[in-house]
């Protein structure tokens, strides 16, 4: 096992995918009490869509990809928010139609050598150094914010309506959130695919809430549930060479299934 | 000087006018029932004394020690899950944001005033459970709590007898009377209908077509009774 950290594409994978594991699994426990999980879902089509637009356009896929995510979980975050609109709906919408831009642009690109599996479901392989220490500055940058916001993010997540109510700034903090969202989506996806990447949001949330009862259990437990599965899946990969992304996806079903087992047999 | 003072008010959505003209000045310590069919705006004024909804025109005027963060609010029953992941203090820790400005930790004062407020309602032996295994009228008081968390002036609740059966609406009620009286709370409460047993303020604010006008209780039960 030590062997296969020898080489520094592991390194690289092991590194922004325990640092995205924390990321994910911090946004997630908001996005997922508040019912927005979708969310990322849609995000992660965009994110697609953005990347296969960037290669045939031949621009950097990385800088490219972000501020049209970040832009777009904006007007998500917006659709959300309407009530007059279905916001899942809404976003169902955007996820189809952000996959068949980017295969319409793949598909018409003509010389351009694109790997579409790599997009959609993660290759090892494309994870560079500048995803680390993006990955670090991303995952620094969430960590001090649940340090210095936890109450206010706690009081957002349970009653939106009572934090403003305080004088929250529930604006500001949809938005960061949001951006995050995509960060984590945009640098995530080059591991685990598109298709996948979502999961990691979703599923250390799900798998903590059966097994603790308090938002700061769920927060701490679903942040060593997403690292701890993130790894058994990578090393899993690596010793039985499938995809690291649906290996992952795969340990965190496992982990979520014991987490129902255990759950009922406490209750 | 009176503890809220609204002049001319009006407040909307869009292009919407709900509140078309509110003029009212309540004191400490009054106990105010907010009445007016579905629809009538009665959510809306309170939105807008809360500062969730910015007036179109007109005035809202906080009286001394009291501004629009520092409000005891108590929304809809329905806004929160009740299977939300968290313990009784947790929650009612959350109504002391609005004194922390732009400190990241509750203070040793704003931790004994939520204490105090558990104590006020009867519910401290439930500070450490989950929010998820009390009953509703538990929740109520723990919502309650947090609101009281929130001020020591004014209380404005959203229909908060919604879901809560004859006996908890009937407990529920005493403890606010009692709020008024011991504390001299001023509470604004939206009910849900125009039972009398629901007014158990000493005025009444009355809705009707984005018109507001505030009696006392008993002019207005003898004005709907005629």
């Amino acid at each position: 096992m030590i062997e296969m950290f020898s080489y520094p594409f592991m390194m690289r994978a092991l590194l922004v995918g325990v640092l995205i594991s924390i990321c994910a699994a911090l946004v997630g426990v908001s996005l997922v009490l508040r019912r927005n999980s979708m969310i990322g879902d849609g995000l992660s089509h965009t994110a697609f869509s953005a990347f296969a637009l960037a290669t045939v356009l031949g621009v950097a896929p990385l800088y490219f990809a972000l501020p049209i995510v970040i832009a777009m979980s904006f007007f998500v975050l917006r659709l959300s928010q309407n009530r007059k609109l279905h916001g899942d709906a809404a976003i169902a919408i955007l996820s189809a139609s952000s996959l068949a831009i980017g295969t319409m642009a793949i598909s018409l690109s003509k010389g351009v050598n694109i790997d579409l599996n790599s997009y959609l479901f993660g290759s090892i392989l494309s994870v560079s150094w500048a995803d680390v220490i993006l990955s670090g500055i991303l995952a620094l940058v969430i960590f001090m914010l649940y340090l210095f916001a936890y109450h206010r993010i706690f009081a957002i997540t349970f009653d939106e309506e009572f934090a403003k109510s305080v004088g929250v700034k529930t604006g500001i903090y949809d938005a960061i959130f949001a951006a995050i969202c995509s960060v984590i989506i945009v640098l995530g996806m080059r591991l685990l695919g598109s298709l996948l990447i979502s999961s990691l949001i979703i599923f250390p949330t799900l798998t903590a809430m059966r097994l603790k009862r308090t938002f700061r259990g769920i927060v701490l437990v679903s942040t060593l549930v997403s690292v701890i599965a993130f790894i058994i899946g990578l090393v899993l990969s690596y010793i039985l060479a499938t995809p690291t992304g649906a290996t992952v996806v795969i340990v965190n079903l496992v982990v979520f299934i014991i987490s129902v087992l255990i759950q009922k047999i406490i209750d | 000087m009176a503890l809220l003072e609204l002049t001319k008010l009006k407040l909307g959505y869009g292009e919407n006018i709900v509140i078309k003209d509110a003029t009212l000045a309540l004191e400490q310590g009054d106990f105010v029932c907010v009445v007016g069919t579905n629809g009538a705006g009665k959510s809306t004024l309170i939105r807008g004394i809360l500062g969730l909804i910015e007036p179109r025109s007109g005035k809202i005027k906080y009286g001394e020690g009291l501004d629009k963060t520092k409000i005891g609010y108590l929304p809809q029953d329905l806004r929160t899950d009740a299977n939300f992941p968290a313990t009784v203090e947790e929650i009612v820790q959350t109504g002391c944001l609005g004194h922390m400005k732009f400190r990241p930790f509750y203070c040793h004062s704003e931790r004994e005033h939520v204490k105090r407020s558990l104590k006020t309602l009867g519910i401290a032996d439930l500070a450490k459970k989950s929010y998820m295994k009390l009953s509703g009228g538990q929740r109520q008081k723990v919502l309650l709590a947090r609101s009281l968390s929130a001020t020591e002036k004014l209380l404005i609740l959203d229909e908060p007898s919604n879901n809560l059966d004859y006996q908890s609406r009937k407990s529920f009620y005493a403890t606010l009377k009692k709020l008024n009286s011991e504390q001299n709370l001023t509470i604004i409460m939206i009910t849900h209908d125009l039972d009398a047993d629901d007014l158990i303020g000493d005025k009444v604010i009355a809705i009707n077509d984005g018109v507001v006008k505030i009696t006392t209780t008993k002019e207005y039960l003898e004005g709907y009774r005629k």
